[in-house]
């Protein structure tokens, strides 16, 4: 596939025109958000948890280079290998590796969003493993050839009767067969199987505590679990900027990340690994891919701050109304808006557009991201780095003149109006005027205020 | 007491009265109001575009023209935002600047925290849908944000709840975006046509008379959806709210 760039509006202006699906998918993620409004309401230090975990997040990325020598010491010394992958084909490189000196055929892997950066599993496929997602939206979309449309509700954008008609042609439920309990089960039988025939598991990495040298997971399947306990290999991938720094931290995250993830206290699974298992291997990839880059960023180096726990997806009213898909990237809405265009700006310069800077995505965010500010920031870096088109900039420049002479800006604006209250229907809302496709114009009033204000100002005088 | 009135672009040209109800206002309230004549924009189309030298003239144009108020008032929450949060970028370290920021205030802001007004002599008996205009909320506080915890000030609506014979109506989601966000009503027209129809949606359902709101270009989109979808129901600013006038049915 050849994309020169992705056009956000395009996308997102097909998913809003079924304004069924788009509502729907709406009240799915709205539903979400308010069961994170109940949960937040119920610890009186909600926004002291936040600050303190942007403060520790901070605090790790400032000492990041020391806090990653501590972990891998400490991991090491608990048995597990470490390794250092400088890019995405680097972390396959070393995933295949693993899996090939153990004659590794059969993959059950958990969520993990570092491997979708990295498209691990293509990689994995090609090369002739079996690779299953065992996280029960992941495999969905994994049976639909599809990529996950949020970070924590892969398969939100897909109906009930639509995942009845994927295992029915998958896996053999009967057709026209609904009903997620039953569902579920289907997935849980087959997936068993998955687990018991898999010669290692691939899992993602919530939090690496480097005075420990212990690594989180927290699923609410269980499937983790069960991908890393009955193989004997465990391989988990993380970016590097998922450490912090100690054990005690950890209970300030957990705290959050459920909370704003998904409406719950807390996941069904916390899973702590510090060191393989007896008999068995644990590697840790440790994997870079742009985050050093984004890290000396003056203005971007706080977007690394994020858990991906998705709550500024829920909250986004664009998100909800666009659809995870109409942003073409791994990790798609509001914070995706921030990473991707720092993996490649021109590909992605669409994205801090698709915002209304309405900020609530700032206000939710666990660990205090200002994701909108950010987002502003990066337009005037596609502006001036004239990655956004002509039209836009040129668009501006006219009415920027317009704007510091105060003799155009009114003789426009007086012929703005004239022409409103003269102009024939059809002729302004000609297909030109985007605006007027489904909205009126305001309607024109005669006077502005500075004549009306003059005329008040000499009748009182 | 008098103040500087900076009064958003697109409302100096498309809705006069929302100027006009905000001087009376602050007349009424013993304010003497100066209209610097020479000011036109804030310069927030260009900034949110990202189009930041061809936001400079502007952001000197206005502190060349407001630097001397000891306070500049306005009836929008974005400008004022534009200017309190954003400025900084254009001209950080000038003499004066952070004072001038300081002072330059949304009027529901001007009216709670430098008059301290507790008592409003005005009626307006009809049922309000009140629209959270998403700068004055999120970037200037001037009410409760449903994401956040702990004490927060309501200043929109202890203001609006001075008035006799109001009442608000209850939404769905109290301060959900309309879906304007400037150069975003055009740039992404199908997204943002859909948030401003299930806003005034929820409006209408609750059984609102009135939309009204701190910012006119939330309800620019708004009512350009009302009317287009031969709704009745009128939108207004606060001032005109806080100035008792007759809410003009759409026709």
């Amino acid at each position: 596939m050849n994309v020169t760039h992705i056009d956000h509006p395009q996308l997102a202006n097909v998913f809003a025109r079924n304004a069924d699906r788009a509502h729907w998918h709406d009240g799915a993620l709205w539903f979400v958000r308010q069961k994170r409004d109940r949960q937040a309401s119920l610890i009186p230090e909600w926004e002291e948890l936040r600050e303190l975990a942007g403060q520790i997040k901070t605090h790790t990325l400032v000492n990041l280079a020391d806090i990653l020598v501590q972990f891998e010491n400490n991991a090491t010394a608990l048995g597990a290998k470490v390794h250092w992958a400088a890019d995405a084909k680097e972390h396959n490189e070393i995933v295949y590796s693993i899996l090939k000196d153990n004659n590794v055929q059969r993959v059950a892997k958990s969520k993990s969003m570092l491997t979708e950066e990295c498209h691990l599993n293509p990689f994995l496929e090609e090369r002739g493993l079996n690779v299953v997602d065992t996280d029960l939206g992941e495999w969905i979309v994994q049976l639909r050839h599809e990529p996950p449309s949020h970070i924590v509700l892969p398969a939100i954008h897909i109906k009930k009767e639509e995942v009845g008609e994927t295992f029915h042609q998958h896996i053999g439920t009967p057709k026209g067969n609904a009903d997620p309990i039953f569902l579920t089960g289907a997935a849980r039988n087959h997936l068993r199987h998955k687990f018991v025939d898999a010669d290692a598991g691939i899992t993602g990495v919530n939090f690496a505590i480097a005075e420990t040298g212990g690594i989180v997971v927290c699923t609410n399947e269980g499937n983790a679990d069960l991908g890393t306990s009955l193989p004997p290999i465990h391989i988990a991938c993380m970016g590097i900027e998922k450490l912090i720094p100690r054990l005690v931290d950890l209970s300030i995250f957990t705290r959050l990340l459920a909370r704003s993830a998904t409406g719950q206290p807390i996941t069904t699974y916390t899973s702590h690994f510090h060191g393989p298992r007896p008999g068995g291997q644990l590697h840790i990839v440790l994997v870079d891919n742009g985050r050093t880059q984004i890290r000396e960023s003056p203005d971007f180096h706080r977007s690394l701050n994020c858990i991906r726990c998705g709550a500024c997806m829920n909250t986004c009213p664009v998100f909800r109304r666009s659809g995870g898909h109409s942003y073409s990237a791994t990790v798609p809405g509001p914070i995706g808006s921030i990473l991707s265009p720092a993996q490649d700006p021109k590909l992605h310069h669409s994205l801090p557009y698709a915002c209304t800077l309405c900020g609530s995505c700032t206000d939710v965010c666990p660990v205090k991201i200002d994701i909108h500010h950010q987002l502003l920031t990066w337009r005037s870096e596609l502006a001036h780095a004239k990655l956004i088109p002509l039209s836009k900039r040129a668009s501006m420049r006219m009415v920027s003149v317009i704007l510091r002479n105060t003799w155009l800006f009114k003789i426009s604006g007086w012929f703005a109006r004239k022409s409103l209250r003269w102009m024939p229907r059809f002729a302004i809302y000609n297909p030109l005027n985007a605006w007027g496709k489904s909205r009126d114009l305001p309607p024109a009033p005669k006077d502005s205020f500075r004549a009306q204000f003059a005329k008040r100002k000499r009748n009182k005088s | 007491m008098k103040v500087g009135l900076f009064i958003p672009c697109y409302v100096d040209q498309f809705y006069p009265d929302v100027g006009m109800a905000t001087v009376e206002l602050l007349e009424k309230l013993g304010v003497e109001v100066d209209f610097p004549t020479e000011q036109t924009c804030c310069g927030q189309p260009m900034a949110n575009t990202g189009c930041t030298e061809q936001t400079r003239p502007l952001a000197e144009k206005f502190f060349r023209i407001f630097r001397d108020y000891e306070y500049v008032v306005c009836p929008s929450g974005s400008c004022v935002s534009m200017v309190r949060n954003h400025y900084v970028e254009y001209l950080n370290g000038r003499k004066d600047f952070e004072q001038t920021c300081a002072r330059t205030m949304e009027l529901c802001e001007f009216l709670t925290d430098v008059m301290k007004v507790d008592s409003i002599a005005v009626k307006f008996p009809y049922r309000v849908g009140l629209h959270a205009s998403c700068h004055g909320l999120r970037e200037l506080r001037l009410d409760k944000c449903s994401e956040r915890r702990g004490v927060q000030i309501s200043k929109v609506r202890r203001l609006l709840e001075m008035v006799e014979g109001i009442e608000f109506v209850k939404l769905q989601r109290e301060d959900e975006c309309c879906g304007f966000g400037g150069t975003f009503a055009v740039a992404e027209e199908g997204v943002s046509v859909l948030m401003g129809r299930d806003r005034c949606e929820d409006h209408i359902q609750a059984g609102a008379q009135v939309i009204a709101a701190t910012d006119m270009s939330c309800l620019m989109h708004m009512e350009g959806i009302l009317r287009r979808q031969k709704s009745t129901i009128p939108v207004m600013h606060i001032a005109q709210v806080l100035m008792g006038r007759q809410p003009q049915m759409i026709r």
